[in-house]
């Protein structure tokens, strides 16, 4: 099924690629030309991508716009892509971003921009890929593929120690992504043993009832790949390191979209497919989450440099996104999946915001600025929205996404739930006291007293996910509607299996009871949208 | 009782009739033109591979034996002799500009890339240990005087001297091998071999043991498996580039053709033992080409140690044996060839006639200079390093896959964490191309125009993609190749 019979799927996919075919005829020089080419190529894709927001049949529990042929046949591996609620945003958001990096950088690249635009969109195209993709080994390689033209902006177009961050990304993310390579092959030969043909199609995998104490390595293997991405603490450290070199569109790119494939491969692979591990692992993850979210949050606060306190806040919200994910029940991955779309939004803003100011004066030192609010009214009034998105304030779009996963946390784990919301007040804290220091009071550095206010383009770039912030904070069933079944369903199969995994433990890889029905499952709680 | 070869019998040899053939017209033309140069013998050579080429080709599916059963032009080696040819053919395009720029025209030197092919597809087609012997004497000596071509040059002419006592060495065990497995069997043939150990008192006898053991260290000589590695990095820093793209690809493959011969289709009996010794070769000599290569300045030399590191990969999929192993083999070695000759190719196309540009500094800001080879380098190294989308990913994604189906996951776990280490090393080139200003050197010599190395270049690339995302027609074409040795 795709769109009237249309490849919808893979035309947003691979539409980038026309734009990069197209500048590879472009004179080096052509700068703007380089520059126009990417925001038409990349405004058209997110422009195809749209559609899907309506197309997409929001009772449906599976995968739409399905797409299957075959691709590699002496291994089973074939081109097959599909979308369901969980990812239908994160393509949105993904398409959205490029556009917004794009147009967001349009001064700050110095140098090679061609080449620069090149890398950007080749990264959509491996974005994009993951998100769709329903075939294991497709998937793997849009995973791996997309490394690096992430590394490449880190590394040509960062600050001065960007060759240190570019390796230490690359290093971390492949070394844990091989041993999911590994995890992948041995599944693929366990579904081989239970059903006689080669195949890696996800759908199938998912009938999959792995053995003990297999399914504890395998799931080891598949969470380490993911956790480093996400990244959960303790594997962490290169984040804050790749974000303060990177320049402005990849710390969006980063944060905004790259951060979600590893809260993704969660929901996608290693929760489903692996449910008892899941369940031995379940207090050790959400200990991990709950600390990752307070020790982001705390380490925020004494952060001299705005862009690393923008990424480590990133560590405290991308642990709340896990601490919903592993409440297991509907809110917390409703809400779980609306906050990976608004950290895409807000971290994006703020890093954007950090970007505009540095374009400026070349400095992201906190404490070098102050009483911005008298030069660039503007840019601090747009400051603050993102800023109060950011930290959760009601009416905006963050507080409906962390609301939600508490609500879920707190039905199951009342203690984390409540040290949880504790970090809620310290974001208030670091956001609000950098907010001070660079905003408001007088201008104490004579350096800023010249400073122009934002541009026309500046202000077009942050419009949109200005909008979004307030849109998703007063209607976020726009949204929550479109992920409902989809969650649900997670929640439901998930949970069905786990309780399989902890009745009996299950014998060596063989194709698994069916779902239990709904009503076998405990007291589900409706969401508060369709109530 | 005389034999009387039949004409099917000149046929099984025919291909390599006729490289020996026009090896010995390139001598004679050479003897004939001097002065004129020797760029028409390397065209003649690419022709003699091109006429060989197709005869492979013709022989393919037929099965032929000839010579009481002492060659085979089975699926099997056609398989492996088209990979020979294919490089050889790739050094040749090399070698014609870098022989001119040095000042390297002998003819001879393209009438002995023509032996050495020869003697590599006897190699892969030899049913006896004798004519394996042979066609590795051939290949050897050959190998021995291209690496010493350049006369004025010290370590040209150690690398020689290196290889040829190494290698003199390694022959020795071998030789010692072959006479122990003989005094134990009776035979030399590998299929009476076969029969002979296979259940019965022979099975337990010691020199069956010895014999293995001794093979096993002339091989690793050969294949530069860890501990017997130790030549590689000199012999390839030392020998001219093109040559040492010949070594690093052509004599590798060989070895593992006449290897998995022996070894499948003569000691198949004793897999259970050979291979949990190979099991241990292989995690140490990819651990060690891995780890030393991290160190190298020099790329030549960091190349030498990563050809190591990829016979480790090899020798993982002989490990876990079988039709996909050995498909897996055939395969990792065409794309080898591919992605480390292009990797040459680009060297040597950076170096002008006033020197070699071998350190990894010479290579500062080099994407700027010349984009499209920089492209090209960061696809090879790619490609080495095993990312998706190229050859080099989609044969470890054989060798790992064959490895976890075989029950050998350890060994596939030290595998993929060793490609993580070579990812360092491979991506300090393009860290130096990209990464970096350009210096003043690298701003000044683009790169010398050469029609046929730009060629190498280029299908290199192109084979690497093709390979890397179509990967399944070759790979179905190889298990065929593979089932002629080892049954389906």
């Amino acid at each position: 099924m795709t769109l009237l019979g249309f490849p919808i799927l893979t035309l947003i996919v691979f539409l980038p690629l026309l734009g990069v075919a197209l500048l590879l005829f472009v004179d080096r020089a052509a700068e703007e030309l380089a520059k126009w080419i990417t925001l038409v190529v990349s405004g058209l894709t997110f422009l195809v991508s749209l559609p899907l927001y309506w197309a997409f049949d929001d009772k449906a529990t599976g995968f739409q716009f399905v797409e299957r042929h075959p691709w590699i046949a002496a291994w089973g591996a074939e081109y097959h892509l599909g979308l369901d609620g969980i990812s239908l945003f994160l393509v949105l958001l993904t398409t959205l971003l490029t556009v917004i990096a794009v147009a967001g950088t349009w001064r700050a690249v110095e140098k090679h921009t061609r080449e620069f635009m090149i890398t950007l969109l080749l990264l959509e195209v491996g974005m994009n890929g993951v998100f769709v993709t329903l075939d294991v080994f497709l998937f793997y390689v849009f995973w791996e593929v997309m490394l690096f033209p992430m590394y490449f902006l880190i590394g040509v177009w960062g600050s001065d120690r960007r060759l240190y961050a570019a390796i230490k990304f690359v290093v971390y993310t492949m070394t844990a992504s091989v041993l999911m390579l590994v995890a992948i092959l041995v599944l693929y030969w366990l579904n081989f043993r239970a059903t006689g043909h080669y195949s890696f199609n996800l759908l199938d995998w998912y009938q999959l009832n792995v053995g003990l104490p297999a399914q504890y390595w395998l799931f080891a293997a598949f969470a380490l790949a993911f956790a480093v991405k996400v990244p959960m603490f303790p594997f962490h450290t290169w984040l804050p390191d790749a974000h303060v070199e990177a320049p402005t569109a990849g710390s969006v790119i980063l944060a905004g979209v790259l951060l979600k494939m590893g809260t993704y491969g969660f929901i996608r692979f290693a929760m489903p497919l692996f449910p008892a591990a899941l369940l031995a692992f379940l207090p050790w993850l959400l200990a991990l989450s709950v600390i990752g979210i307070v020790y982001g949050a705390l380490v925020c606060m004494v952060q001299p440099d705005m862009k690393k306190l923008v990424a480590y806040s990133s560590v405290s919200h991308l642990g709340f996104v896990m601490l919903g994910l592993f409440a297991l029940n509907p809110e917390g991955v409703q809400g779980s999946i609306l906050q990976m779309l608004n950290h895409g939004i807000s971290t994006g803003g703020l890093f954007l915001i950090v970007g505009m100011i540095y374009e400026r004066r070349h400095t992201k030192a906190i404490a070098e600025f102050g009483g911005l609010w008298r030069v660039m009214p503007v840019y601090t009034a747009l400051s603050l929205i993102v800023v109060l998105s950011s930290v959760g304030l009601p009416g905006l779009n963050g507080f409906v996404g962390e609301y939600l996963i508490l609500v879920g946390a707190f039905a199951v784990r009342p203690i984390h739930a409540v040290i949880a919301a504790s970090a809620v007040i310290v974001a208030a804290v670091y956001l609000l006291w950098m907010v001070q220091r660079v905003y408001f009071g007088e201008v104490t550095n004579p350096k800023n007293k010249a400073l122009h206010d934002l541009s026309w383009r500046e202000m077009a770039v942050l419009a949109p996910l200005l909008v979004f912030m307030v849109w998703g904070g007063v209607y976020p069933k726009t949204f929550l509607g479109k992920t409902e079944a989809s969650a649900n369903h997670f929640v439901q199969t998930v949970q069905a299996r786990m309780q399989a995994a902890a009745g009996a433990a299950p014998p060596v890889a063989q194709a698994a009871p069916p779902a239990a029905p709904r009503d076998a499952l405990p007291a589900q709680r409706v969401p508060m949208e369709s109530r | 009782m005389t034999f009387r070869p039949a004409v099917s019998d000149y046929l099984s040899i025919l291909p390599e009739l006729i490289l020996i053939g026009m090896g010995l017209v390139v001598i004679l033309f050479d003897l004939f033109g001097r002065g004129r140069g020797t760029r028409g013998l390397g065209y003649l050579s690419l022709l003699s591979l091109g006429a060989a080429a197709y005869a492979e080709w013709a022989l393919m599916g037929r099965g032929l034996e000839g010579f009481l059963g002492s060659v085979a032009a089975d699926d099997y080696s056609i398989a492996f002799g088209l990979i020979f040819i294919m490089v050889t053919a790739f050094t040749v395009l090399l070698s014609l500009r870098y022989l001119e720029d040095r000042e390297l025209e002998f003819g001879e030197y393209y009438a002995l890339l023509l032996f050495a092919c020869a003697g590599m597809m006897f190699m892969a087609s030899g049913l006896d240990l004798l004519m394996i012997f042979v066609g590795l004497e051939i290949l050897s000596i050959s190998s021995y005087i291209l690496c010493g071509m350049i006369q004025q040059d010290p370590r040209s002419n150690e690398a020689a001297l290196k290889y040829f006592l190494l290698g003199a060495f390694a022959t020795g065990f071998l030789l010692y091998g072959i006479v122990a497995l003989y005094g134990a069997t009776g035979s030399i043939n590998l299929r009476e071999i076969q029969t002979a150990l296979t259940g019965g008192a022979v099975y337990n006898n010691p020199y069956v043991w010895v014999g293995l053991a001794m093979l096993l260290v002339g091989f690793g000589f050969k294949l530069a498996l860890v501990p017997f590695h130790m030549w590689t990095p000199d012999v390839y820093e030392g020998a001219p580039t093109a040559v040492t793209a010949f070594l690093s690809t052509g004599p590798k493959a060989a070895g593992f053709a006449a290897l998995a011969r022996i070894l499948l289709g003569g000691l198949a009996a004793q897999q259970a033992e050979w291979s949990q010794v190979l099991w241990l070769l292989a995690a140490v000599t990819m651990t060690l080409g891995n780890v030393v290569a991290i160190q190298q300045e020099n790329i030549k030399r960091m190349l030498a140690y990563s050809s190591i590191a990829h016979a480790g990969y090899i020798l993982v999929a002989l490990v876990a044996g079988g039709q996909q192993g050995l498909g897996g083999v055939l395969f990792y070695t065409l794309a080898y060839a591919l992605m480390n000759t292009g990797a040459f190719a680009i060297l040597i196309l950076a170096s002008g006639p006033e020197g070699e540009r071998v350190t990894f500094s010479d290579y500062a800001g080099y994407g700027h200079v010349e984009p499209a080879l920089a492209l090209a380098m960061f696809l090879f190294m790619l490609s080495l390093a095993g990312v998706p989308l190229t050859a080099g990913f989609a044969g470890k994604f054989q060798i790992f896959k064959v490895a976890i189906d075989q029950g050998y996951l350890w060994l596939a776990v030290i595998g993929v964490l060793n490609s993580v280490v070579s990812i360092y090393y491979y991506l300090r080139i393009v860290v130096v191309m990209y990464m970096q200003r350009p210096v003043p050197r690298s701003l000044k010599t683009r790169a010398v125009v050469s029609i046929p190395l730009y060629t190498a270049v280029g299908l290199a690339a192109l084979g690497v993609l093709y390979l890397g995302i179509f990967p399944s027609s070759a790979i179905g074409m190889y298990l065929d190749s593979a089932a002629a040795l080892v049954g389906r």
